[in-house]
């Protein structure tokens, strides 16, 4: 089977940094995966690099099949990022900001309506201009413009981060349904017991490398200690 | 080029170019900002030479341009910071909108302030330095495509320095000095619609329309690769 994501000694650069200094990783369609490390390790990174936004310094990657040295605009038209910024325009509504990014993805307005149903959206928000929402109110618009691109790889950072009880388990839903339609799954969160649910695959990003644990999510191990460490 | 993927440019070009016009009339930005700095900059130069009406009908379309190209700095500086401000450039380019189609809307937005920024200052020109058109036609035209090549010079350099930190004090060292073919086309083409001097008008418009065109290739082509570095 083709991997979603498949790295093989992959270095991105933030300026002279290595923020991702060879990473090997493997990731089958359909999969939930979770990155796990301390802040500062390379999470965000190697989630822009699987985006296609960052570049590849050196080493090999593919995903959904195209290669991330020469092919990146293929790669950002399958998948979708949520990152720490919410990526909308302040001065349009959360309707027309999902709006436009369903119309650049050739997504119909029912697959607009049906997103800001999902996200608790529709009504009065739906005409409430980014600017004027809460922070959590905010990143559900995000999140919503994110929904209607249908995309096959999900690459979520911290998607409960700034989201109140009910619309946590909004989000996770959102991941339990992608990933029961087919399409695959990583997102890096602080939040362990609440992803535990979904069952994924941990991999433990330290230091701009990235070790697969043997255990699901909540044990104590570690990559070192599992010996499971696929990086070089 | 396949004519389903010409229009498919075109209707995302459309969108984009829409979005950001959208945007630009609920700020109020160019309104509040944009407009009453122009207007500010035009009444200055009636002030410091307000004691010679016939230089001020002679310089008119010189100020007028001048004028013109330093708000739209500020046209163009705003078109990518409302992108740049919570990370909806990254979400542009994993939309899948073709980077032709980014560059075709956003220069066709600015361009269309532009127009209607010309159209605010050349009633001020008309008002504060007393010069009279006779060549309304020539006027239009200019205008159009002035702003058309100032417009897609601007995005371009706008691009390239959008992922700066300095992105506000380098676009104009880098933009001014590009633009000057338009400055001088177009004010001579105005020179000849206001008939204050006997420029070959026509023949300048024919500079403004190559200019944009070539600029409207080259930005087009090596859009692309510019998003990729911003």
């Amino acid at each position: 089977m083709e991997s979603a994501v498949r790295l093989r000694a992959a270095v991105t650069l933030l300026g002279r940094f290595p923020a991702l200094a060879g990473v090997d990783l493997d990731i089958v369609p359909g999969e939930v995966v979770l990155l796990k490390g301390p802040n500062g390790a390379g999470k965000t990174t190697l989630l822009r690099l699987c985006a296609g936004l960052c570049p590849l310094a050196s080493g090999q990657g593919w995903v959904l099949g195209h290669d991330l040295g020469e092919e990146r605009r293929m790669v950002r038209r399958r998948v979708a990022l949520l990152g720490h910024r919410t990526g909308l325009y302040d001065d349009l509504t959360v309707a027309e900001n999902v709006g436009f990014w369903a119309r650049a993805a050739g997504a119909s307005h029912q697959d607009v309506d049906e997103a800001l149903e999902r996200l608790s959206l529709a009504g009065r928000l739906a005409d409430t201009r980014a600017g004027r929402l809460s922070a959590g109110q905010r990143r559900r618009a995000s999140i919503a413009s994110l929904v209607v691109r249908r995309p096959e790889l999900w690459l979520l950072d911290e998607p409960h981060a700034g989201l109140d009880q009910q619309s946590r388990d909004t989000v996770d839903a959102l991941v339990r349904g992608a990933a029961a339609a087919g399409a695959t799954v990583v997102l890096a969160t602080h939040e362990l017991e609440r992803i535990r649910v979904l069952e994924p695959r941990v991999v433990s990003v330290v230091s701009g490398m990235a070790h697969v644990d043997s255990d699901v999510v909540g044990s104590q191990g570690d990559a070192a200690r599992h010996g499971g460490r696929l990086g070089p | 080029m396949p004519p389903a993927m010409g229009a498919a440019l075109v209707r995302d070009a459309w969108l984009v170019a829409g979005k950001d016009l959208r945007i630009e009339m609920r700020s109020r930005v160019g309104l509040n900002q944009i407009a009453p700095f122009a207007v500010t900059v035009l009444v200055l130069f009636a002030f410091a030479l307000d004691t010679n009406q016939e230089a001020l009908r002679t310089y008119a379309p010189g100020l007028f341009w001048v004028t013109v190209l330093l708000a739209s700095l500020l046209a163009i500086g705003r078109s990518f910071a409302v992108d740049l401000a919570d990370g909806a450039a990254d979400r542009l380019l994993l939309s899948g909108i073709d980077p032709i189609a980014v560059f075709g809307g956003k220069a066709l937005a600015i361009a269309v302030q532009l127009v209607v920024l010309e159209v605010l200052l050349g009633a001020g020109v008309v008002l504060l330095f007393d010069v009279t058109v006779y060549r309304y036609g020539l006027l239009v035209c200019a205008g159009l495509a002035a702003a058309a090549g100032v417009a897609t010079a601007g995005t371009l350099y706008g691009a390239l320095v959008a992922g700066l930190g300095v992105r506000e004090t380098l676009l104009p060292v880098l933009l001014l000095p590009v633009v000057a073919p338009v400055l001088v086309g177009a004010t001579r083409a105005f020179q000849d619609a206001f008939g204050v001097a006997g420029a070959e008008g026509w023949a300048w418009l024919g500079l403004l329309a190559g200019f944009a065109a070539i600029y409207g290739v080259f930005g087009a082509l090596s859009y692309g690769a510019l998003l990729e570095e911003a």
